[in-house]
């Protein structure tokens, strides 16, 4: 069991510090997003971008799930689509309501 | 329990219909505390989502400007308006405490109880750190520009209720990792983990993995964090 933790649980420390670098350097770039005040769609898509990189980081290594067997691995990453679902259903409910909105807004109902 | 070699099993792909098609325990290798801990950290991910996208319906629905989030968090410092500042700083915290806290559960499985325990420490102190500064924000909010969760002086009313309601949450999911990190500090240092005391609260024998299992939940924190630092901050 010792070996087994040791082998699938310890690591060098050089790749703890790596990661530790790399969440700084992409949390300083998407800080820098809004310092230069990018707007639209670029800001959108670095906004996000960033964001994922580094949940990928913490969660691959940090939480060590790139060592994990795929069993667990696909348990917790799957259900995130049910999210991205729920994303969607959401936008097209919120655009609707903008609109219902807008209508009445201007028509006066 | 028993404890399985998960390199003697098929790997990847058939290492997953391996599993799921075994009579026994479905997540080889994997300490059942470990694995209850994602399955909590997984609800607790849909919790989140719903927060996260609640923010978003609302914002999207709204004909009333949402308030700029980079000049109501911005602070003047030596007579200039720096936008996020103290967010920027507490996501530099949030993210130290991460790596002190992955050194941690690294030195903790090395059985190095004094370097685990310092660095445990740090992680705690890191984290108190965070939720000072969010009270600090929370009180300029409230005090000194008037938000309320049903208004506010900058735009859409609805700003304030998600303000509260989601960093709110964060802050206290990070309040109770700090309290717990300060419990783990001090068993470190006594050397719970070693002689395998019995804890007071569950009175199960004290082991390192449980040390990995706090660091999860820390972890899980500073991930929800990303999120929302790019989700109601910088969007």
């Amino acid at each position: 069991m010792e070996q087994n933790n040791k082998k699938t649980t310890t690591h060098s420390i050089g790749i703890y510090l790596w990661i530790w670098g790399l969440l700084f350097v992409f949390s300083t770039f998407s800080y820098m997003v809004d310092w230069y005040n990018f707007q639209g769609l670029l800001r959108w898509s670095l906004i996000i971008f960033f964001m994922l990189l580094k949940a990928g980081l913490i969660m691959a290594i940090f939480m060590h799930l790139y060592w994990e067997r795929w069993a667990i691995v696909n348990v917790l990453l799957w259900p995130m689509t049910a999210i991205m679902v729920f994303v969607g259903i959401m936008v097209a409910e919120s655009e609707y309501t903008f609109f219902t909105r807008a209508l009445y807004f201007v028509t006066g109902g | 329990m028993s404890e399985i070699d998960t390199s003697k099993l098929p790997q990847g792909g058939k290492g997953f219909v391996h599993d799921f098609a075994a009579d026994q325990t479905t997540f080889k290798g994997v300490p059942w505390g470990k694995a209850m801990m994602w399955i909590f950290l997984l609800s607790d991910t849909f919790i989140f989502s719903c927060f996260l996208i609640s923010l978003m319906t609302a914002r999207a629905s709204t004909t009333v400007e949402w308030p700029y989030p980079s000049e109501v968090f911005g602070l003047t410092m030596f007579g200039v308006e720096v936008p996020l500042l103290l967010i920027a700083i507490m996501t530099f915290v949030l993210i130290t405490s991460s790596g002190t806290m992955a050194l941690a559960v690294k030195y903790g499985y090395e059985k190095n109880r004094k370097m685990c325990a310092w660095l445990i420490l740090a992680t705690a102190i890191g984290g108190l750190t965070f939720v000072g500064m969010q009270a600090f924000e929370w009180s300029k909010l409230i005090f000194h520009d008037g938000v309320r969760p049903w208004g506010n002086p900058f735009g859409a009313e609805q700003f304030g209720a998600f303000f509260f309601m989601i960093t709110g949450f964060h802050g206290t999911h990070v309040s109770i990792g700090v309290i717990f990190l300060f419990i783990f500090a001090r068993k470190t240092f006594r050397g719970d983990f070693d002689t395998g005391r019995r804890g007071y609260f569950t009175s199960m024998k004290s082991d390192y993995k449980a040390i990995e299992i706090l660091g999860l939940y820390w972890h899980f924190v500073d991930l929800v964090w990303v999120f929302i630092f790019a989700f109601f901050y910088l969007w």
